[in-house]
């Protein structure tokens, strides 16, 4: 048995068919992150007793002969910015290093109900911020396809776990690329699901209006199987939705024909040379797969990072507000007044990007700036939104890489924030239109990194983007 | 800070100088339930117990907008007749303090849940309307203590259990002209918002507070004076005072050449002055956005319309009522709409009784002071509006004389019982049998030679001798003019 193999399916015949009880699956999956952990630095804690607790009512579920559950026994990882009830939860913040929330996020609780164990926590960049997973409080994550690079930001932890076998799926968040992006530089599946198809009642807020909680697994069908665990109206989050949940296995037909695909010109600038021939190749197999591919226009495109960088950084100044060190979070020991608490816990517990991000935010809600920066911006969402339907008018998805490069070498783009932010370019636009983007593996460079293809879908459109990924996956998209 | 003596601004000093007020008014919704999680709304509970994830602010809690409370911020809205919008926003005011755990509040901003009111109040020229430029929705804060624990000179402490009630702040126009009128005001508004059923108004458990912006302006000027704002105004006095004590500063002020400038000032009720809190360089920006964690709050016409048809007759409407048709006195008229309870009680004693004179001297009168007596509230009443006006219809019928019914209203005060219990339990009852009354009267004349010769003598005065030996020989039973008539054919 070896966890980097499992499928969820297959987890539910062996465990139905007793070849394999949870508790050994768990125990197994327990042995194998712990043994991997150092080689990665994936995960920042393993929630054994919770894993071997939910393990185990799997199995008395099983020796009852309940249902225990579509998810039954699957070892899941959960980003460590995403609330576990009696297990510590950081956002890779040192702010945050004690904090043991007092109740779990909706998405988690769902997992769990429907069988999940969760069996720890992942490293992510510091409040999701980042790209590359160097600004996470607790050390760097190391891509297993590459030690000596980054995994992607900011649910590094995660994809690194799908990716080395240790969990079978994991839970990520995503603002402008989170999951998408380091499930690119991984090679493993990613999903950013539309804006409030999954509760974000748990998911520490970065940017209100950006966030998405979304599944890390190995292949669509795992992917699926978990947002459909967690997908759905939650009464604690007003901003989820009330569209009904479709089947999305249901939708996996295995074939692709007759698709539309649109091709968005000004998504294929930029690329370095093996990113555009990996590209080139996942063309030909969409087309194969008898998809009509259409050349597209999404003109706004090119202001998606200035529009997103004023409303990430606006929203997170605001959020991040809470850590002020008079609650939950690390205090400032030195502190003699309530101006050096906030300016001494604050200035000496965030990492050098949230603060950047705080100012930007900050600056940009500022008296006398909010028309020209933050109102202005959102006008630009809505033009990047309506891009995206007119678009959808004529195609199903739409296809583009997912990063312009592929995994770059840790340290690498530190000192250049812009640089980092360009990792996000391709994703940033979707995240804007609250629109669902499905990162699949699309083979691999010359020296072995994984690129990733994206695909993009209406809102709602889980089913289609399934779908396609799915046929292209079956097709052999991940050894292009 | 100030160092001179309070004082007013003086008759000649206002003569030349007109004072424009505005009040910002923060009213506590009386729900269940807080606005944006389900702790309890309650005043008075242990530090810290009435708190959740949600208004603790803890990392992923999001916010959920409690129906109740916007009920109640449409009924307020609707008291002060205000326009309520179809849709209004929920916006993050951002500033930090250690009582606002989520480092923001939430408020509403370009897009309040109302607009366009007024609030009619009654002044020395007549009635004049005050508008009440928008009302919103927004979230409480904590609580901070600086003071009274050992460490203290090291320590704040913060209870959050006030944190996320919900208020409706209300905003007047600059409308108001004197400190009295600023008074009335409020006094007005906190009363439609009793009788509204919005909050309790108690200014003790800071269910109102009050903010006032004032300035003044040679009178004829068109533009308005640079305004400071007043903080801390928790007392109707308080807010009295301050004003008094503010016009007075601005305008000697103004008068030695100097000029206002714009800050935020803190009224001590200690000193009676109010001193500098902040100028306008170091005020807030709260960077206000649209608040990603909520949609837009969305009314419709039918829910609006079932809030309006449950709306009570508000203190203005009932006081107008009870003039015209009651035939009340405007002073009668303006004791009995002081809250809804009282109005409700007086207006069950008259269905009880037809005669609202009647009911409207007993509730002013032996009533009040029954219930002042013991510091109870009408609410409280131990004789329900029915049991007095069965009172008020015993004397009507001359079952009972009015001084008997004083007699009795005290008795059913504690005893909590009806009139006819205790009347016949005690033989109360007016003596309206003429040969009863005339033998006790041939009694008293027997027993009274003198005084019957000092009468036939012409010394008339002594008839009141007689009326009261009649009286008291009948312990208060029988109608003093019948006795009078009587009295004078026999003696
Ligand atoms: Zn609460």
């Amino acid at each position: 048995m070896e966890i980097g193999k499992l499928t969820i399916t297959g987890i539910q015949e062996a465990l139905r068919a007793r070849r394999v009880s949870a508790r050994e699956l768990a125990q197994e999956a327990l042995r194998t992150a712990r043994e991997e952990n150092p080689k990665t630095n994936a995960y920042l804690l393993l929630a054994e007793e919770r894993a071997l607790r939910a393990a185990e009512a799997v199995d008395a579920a099983l020796g009852r002969g309940q249902d225990p559950g579509p998810l039954a026994g699957v070892p899941v990882a959960v980003k460590d910015n995403i609330v576990t009830r009696g297990v510590r939860t950081t956002c890779g913040s040192r702010l945050l290093e004690n904090f043991v929330p007092p109740y779990d996020a909706t998405a988690v609780e769902r997992l769990e109900r429907a069988g999940a164990v969760v069996l720890g926590k992942t490293n992510c960049d510091e409040f999701a911020m980042g790209s590359s997973n160097e600004n996470s409080a607790f050390g760097p994550v190391r891509n297993p396809a590459a030690p000596d690079r980054v995994p992607g930001g900011s649910s590094g932890g995660s994809a690194a776990a799908v990716a080395q076998g240790t969990a079978v799926a994991a839970l990520g968040s995503d603002t402008g690329g989170s999951i998408r992006q380091p499930a690119s530089f991984c090679g493993v599946v990613g999903l950013s699901p539309t804006y409030g198809r999954v509760s974000r009642y748990g998911l520490v807020a970065f940017a209100s209006s950006l966030d998405r909680i979304g599944p890390l697994a190995r292949n669509v069908r795992d992917a699926a199987a978990v947002l459909q665990a967690m997908a759905g109206r939650d009464e604690r989050d007003s901003t989820s939705a009330f569209a009904p949940v479709p089947d999305y296995q249901a939708a996996m037909t295995g074939e692709a024909r007759g698709l539309r695909v649109g091709v968005p010109l000004e998504y294929f600038e930029g690329l370095t040379q093996d990113t555009a021939a990996q590209m080139e190749k996942a063309r030909a197999l969409l087309a194969s797969l008898g998809c009509e591919l259409r050349e597209i226009s999404l003109p706004h495109t090119s202001y998606a990072i200035p529009c997103y960088y004023i409303v990430c950084t606006a929203e997170a100044s605001s959020n991040l507000a809470r850590y002020d060190g008079v609650r939950y979070t690390w205090r400032a020991p030195q502190a003699e007044t309530l101006a050096e608490m906030y300016s001494l816990t604050r200035g000496q517990g965030f990492g050098a990007e949230c603060k950047r991000r705080i100012m930007l935010g900050t600056y940009v809600l500022s008296a006398g700036y909010y028309d020209a920066y933050y109102l202005k911006a959102q006008k630009v969402r809505t033009l990047i939104t309506r891009d995206f339907l007119a678009a959808f008018e004529q195609v199903d998805v739409i296809a583009t890489p997912v990063s312009p490069f592929p995994a770059f070498r840790l340290g690498e783009k530190l000192d250049d924030p812009l640089q980092m932010y360009l990792s996000d370019i391709f994703t940033i636009t979707a995240s804007l239109a609250g629109l669902p983007g499905l990162s699949v593996p699309c083979g691999r460079t010359a020296e072995g990194l994984p690129v990733g293809l994206q695909l993009i879908g209406p809102h709602f459109g889980e089913p289609v983007l399934f779908r396609l990924g799915d046929a292209f996956e079956r097709a052999g998209g991940a050894s292009l | 800070m100030s160092t001179a003596a309070p004082r007013l601004a003086t008759p000649e000093e206002l003569e030349l100088y007109e004072p424009v007020i505005g009040l910002e008014v923060h009213v506590q919704l009386g729900t269940r339930t807080k606005i944006f999680c389900g702790c309890p709304n309650e005043f008075g509970a242990a530090p810290n117990t009435n708190v959740c994830p949600v208004c603790l602010g803890m990392p992923g809690a999001l916010p959920v907008l409690n129906r109740a409370a916007v009920e109640l911020g449409i009924r307020a809205a609707l008291a002060l007749h205000c326009e309520v919008r179809r849709r209004s926003v929920f916006a993050r005011k951002n500033y930090f303090y250690p009582d606002l755990p989520k480092g923001y509040q939430i408020s509403q901003y370009d897009q309040p849940l109302a607009e366009h009111g007024w609030v009619e109040i009654q002044t020395p020229a007549g009635p004049k309307r005050i508008g009440v430029h928008r009302l919103h929705l927004e979230d409480d804060a904590g609580k901070s203590s600086h003071e009274g624990y050992r460490d203290s000179d090291r320590f704040s402490y913060v209870d959050l259990n006030r944190t996320g009630s919900p208020l409706a702040e209300i905003v007047s126009e600059p409308d108001l002209r004197s400190p009295d009128e600023a008074y009335e005001y409020l006094t007005e508004l906190k009363l439609a918002m009793q009788f509204a059923g919005v909050s309790n108004c108690d200014m003790e458990k800071g269910n109102l507070r009050c903010d006032a912006n004032v300035s003044v302006r040679r009178r004829g000027a068109a533009e308005f004076g640079t305004k400071v704002e007043i903080k801390n105004l928790n007392s109707f006095r308080f807010l009295r005072q301050a004003l008094y004590f503010e016009i007075a500063r601005q305008v000697a002020l103004v008068e030695s050449g100097g000029r206002v400038v714009q800050e935020t000032r803190l009224y001590d009720p200690n000193l009676d002055e109010t001193f500098s809190m902040r100028s306008k360089e170091e005020a807030h920006d709260y960077r206000y956005f649209p608040e990603p964690d909520l949609l837009p709050l969305e009314v419709g016409e039918a829910w609006l319309e079932s809030i309006r048809s449950s709306m009570p007759a508000m203190p203005a409407e009932l006081r107008r009522r009870f003039v015209s048709d009651y035939g009340l006195r405007e002073y009668d008229a303006q004791v009995l709409t002081a809250s809804r309870e009282l109005a409700d009680y007086f207006e069950g004693v008259v269905h009880a009784c037809g005669d609202a004179r009647a009911a409207a001297n007993w509730v002013t009168g032996d009533l009040a002071a029954l219930l002042n007596a013991q510091s109870l509230d009408i609410a409280l009443c131990p004789v329900p509006p029915e049991r007095l006006g069965e009172l008020i219809t015993l004397v009507q019928k001359g079952e009972l004389t009015g001084k008997l019914a004083k007699e009795i209203l005290p008795k059913m005060f504690e005893s909590r019982e009806g009139a006819r219990a205790i009347m016949e339990r005690e033989g109360l009852r007016a003596l309206s049998d003429t040969g009863e009354l005339e033998r006790i009267i041939d009694q008293v004349i027997a027993a009274n030679p003198k005084q019957l010769e000092q009468y036939r003598g012409g010394k008339t005065s002594v008839m009141q001798f007689f009326v009261g030996q009649v009286m008291k020989a009948t312990r208060g039973q029988a109608n003093p003019a019948a006795v009078s008539e009587l009295l004078r054919r026999k003696l």
